[in-house]
């Protein structure tokens, strides 16, 4: 796997068109949409319900595909990579961070911060030395034998961001990490992304509907039919 | 490979480690499955029971021989001066008290069954000394022989457990007489142990059949004897009869009941194998649903559709295969050695047989419940690795 070209823009989207079939139904989330993300930027992606932030969050993953457009980071196309080379980019370059956490009920904190590790070459001693940093960094190296049903949101969602980071991964997708949690464990995980951001350089993309999480971010846009804009649509 | 193995072993170490969260689904797919086993491997234990009980009634050398166009005892005549002719053909074996060629008498009586009380067919057979020497196994095990030239009798193990009025001490009645029985015995397993044996001299004159036989078997010099002493027989003008190795002849005589209930077991496991196929998906519907979030999360992660496919079967496969060996040890618990009796076909007596739960059964039955797992999860597991990530990830 080479290594992202992280000089100029890291996101590049260009005219992306995300057309999705309910039976003959079809629905256009995104129109000829385009962004670019410069390498370490906080950019925070807010918008009605239904407007397609986590459509555009998943195209820029590799989650998902685009109708039509490209979808490059850092420099490598990813909208045309197969199934198989999709997934190894995504365990390669993305962290993502989910609403509600995803964590796997039956393994401990530890263990899940070192699930994307299996994915690699990393001898079990290497993995489990990288999960201790990872969970060090989010501040839950004295959890790490819990299991996630023994940890609060915040906790769970810190454990989340520790898989993330985990791979040591370019690209950081948050979909509503703070969606789920109270204003103070809510602010404990802005505070944890932007210390990422800001001290260790991650690019990252946050989806919300909190106008204090997205405050946090270097920078805001408005989703909105489609169409991306810097400021909000009344 | 190491990567997609390592998946492999994880995803699969995620799917057994949340069994007990979904115990429910889980044990009612590995009961049914225990069911379906234990009724198939009950059921074709009675024929593997039945060709046992068959094969345990042959001798290695033996022959038999029977009138020409018969394919049983029951069919059979031959006369005394055939039996004679029979007993002194080349390659029959000899001892002290002459060739070892047993002329004999096939009857049938009615006797109650224990289980039920209803009236069976119960093979009686005329014997002569040599009838002993010629089955090897032959054994007395409580009482005594009978009395050459009276009216008794001795009684099959078989016999003894499934019809009634057969213990030592009781009479039955014969052809308007009373005969009592004097003793047990047994024949390694085989069919004479559903006979009565009695003195095929008093049989005959009770029931009037003169001087003739049904059947003569006879214990060769050698496994090869058999051409010689078939030929000298086929040829001689003076008989029209048919000799047989005694294996082809239990062969044949086994083939109807086996193939009729080992027909009647596959249909049985098939119809009940479908419902457990369908309990099997709907668990592993479940399971697939219920891991829902886990297997997205996986997938976004970078985990591929191949691991998740394999865990999913795996976990399908291990329901099958715990089911499978709980219905394979009950059925061996319940049915090994149980004793039950069934109608001959060929000569319209019961013989009585043990179920035979032997390896190759369970192997089977354990195949058969894999078969089930396998089809069982392989849909939900196909439907689980196609479902596209962010479709899956927004259907948490």
């Amino acid at each position: 796997m080479t290594e992202l070209n992280t000089d100029n823009s890291l996101v590049r989207v260009s005219g992306v068109d995300k057309v999705f079939k309910r039976g003959s139904e079809e629905i256009h989330v995104l129109g000829g949409l385009d962004l670019e993300i410069p390498n370490g930027e906080f950019l925070a992606l807010m918008g009605p319900s239904g407007s397609g932030k986590s459509t555009l969050l998943n195209l820029v993953g590799g989650l998902d595909r685009p109708s039509e457009g490209t979808v490059e980071v850092g420099g490598k196309r990813i909208d045309k990579l197969s199934e198989r080379r999709l997934a190894a980019w995504r365990a390669r370059h993305v962290g993502l961070v989910f609403q509600f956490y995803n964590l796997m009920p039956v393994l401990s904190a530890q263990k899940n911060v070192e699930l994307p590790l299996l994915l690699t070459r990393l001898s079990a001693s290497e993995r489990k030395k990288r999960a201790a940093i990872a969970l060090d960094i989010v501040g839950l190296s004295h959890r790490a034998g819990h299991y996630p049903r023994q940890l609060s949101g915040g906790e769970q969602q810190r454990t989340g961001i520790a898989r993330a980071i985990v791979t040591d991964p370019t690209l950081l997708l948050c979909d509503e990490p703070t969606g789920d949690l109270d204003r103070k464990a809510g602010d404990e995980i802005l505070d944890l992304l932007q210390a990422l951001n800001k001290e260790q350089g991650k690019t990252i993309i946050m989806v919300t509907h909190d106008i204090h999480a997205a405050a946090r971010a270097t920078r805001t846009l408005y989703l909105n039919k489609g169409q991306l804009s810097t400021s909000p649509v009344d | 490979m190491f990567n997609w193995l390592s998946q492999i072993f994880a995803v699969t170490s995620f799917s057994m480690r949340s069994l007990p969260q979904r115990k429910g689904s889980s044990l009612a797919a590995m009961v049914g499955i225990t069911g379906v086993v234990a009724v198939m491997v009950g059921v074709l234990s009675i024929a593997q029971g039945v060709l046992r009980t068959m094969e345990s009634s042959v001798g290695d050398v033996n022959a038999i021989v029977l009138r020409s166009g018969s394919d049983s005892e029951m069919m059979s005549g031959l006369g005394g001066e055939d039996v004679r002719i029979i007993a002194e053909a080349p390659g029959v074996a000899r001892n002290d008290n002459g060739a070892v060629a047993s002329p004999e008498l096939f009857v049938i009586i009615n006797l109650p069954m224990r289980s039920t009380g209803t009236d069976a067919n119960v093979p009686m057979r005329g014997v002569q000394s040599q009838a002993i020497s010629v089955r090897e196994n032959f054994q007395m095990v409580e009482g005594r022989m009978f009395e050459w030239g009276l009216n008794e009798l001795i009684v099959g193990t078989g016999a003894r457990q499934q019809f009634a009025g057969l213990e030592i001490g009781s009479t039955i009645e014969v052809s308007q007489e009373q005969w009592p029985v004097v003793g047990v015995f047994e024949a390694g397993g085989g069919l004479a142990e559903s006979e009565i044996w009695v003195d095929a001299a008093v049989l005959q004159s009770a029931y009037r059949r003169g001087n003739s036989f049904q059947s003569v078997y006879a214990k060769l010099s050698s496994y090869d004897a058999f051409e010689e002493f078939r030929d000298s027989l086929t040829s001689d003008p003076r008989l029209n009869v048919k000799p047989m190795r005694e294996v082809d002849y239990y062969a044949a005589q086994s083939t109807t009941v086996y193939n009729m209930i080992t027909g009647l077991g596959t249909i049985i496991a098939v119809i009940m194998g479908l419902g457990a196929v369908f309990g099997a998906l709907n668990t592993m519907y479940t399971a697939v649903s219920a891991r829902n979030r886990e297997i997205a999360t996986l997938r976004a992660l970078g985990f591929r559709s191949g691991p998740v496919v394999i865990s999913v079967l795996s976990e399908s496969l291990l329901l099958a295969l715990a089911g499978g060996l709980l219905g394979a040890g009950l059925a061996w618990l319940a049915f090994d050695g149980f004793r039950a009796a069934t109608l001959n076909w060929s000569s319209f007596s019961a013989i009585t047989f043990s179920f035979d739960v032997n390896a190759s059964l369970l192997i089977q039955g354990i195949v058969f419940a894999m078969i089930i797992g396998l089809v069982g999860g392989l849909f939900p597991a196909i439907r689980a690795a196609r479902q596209p990530v962010a479709q899956a990830l927004r259907e948490l």
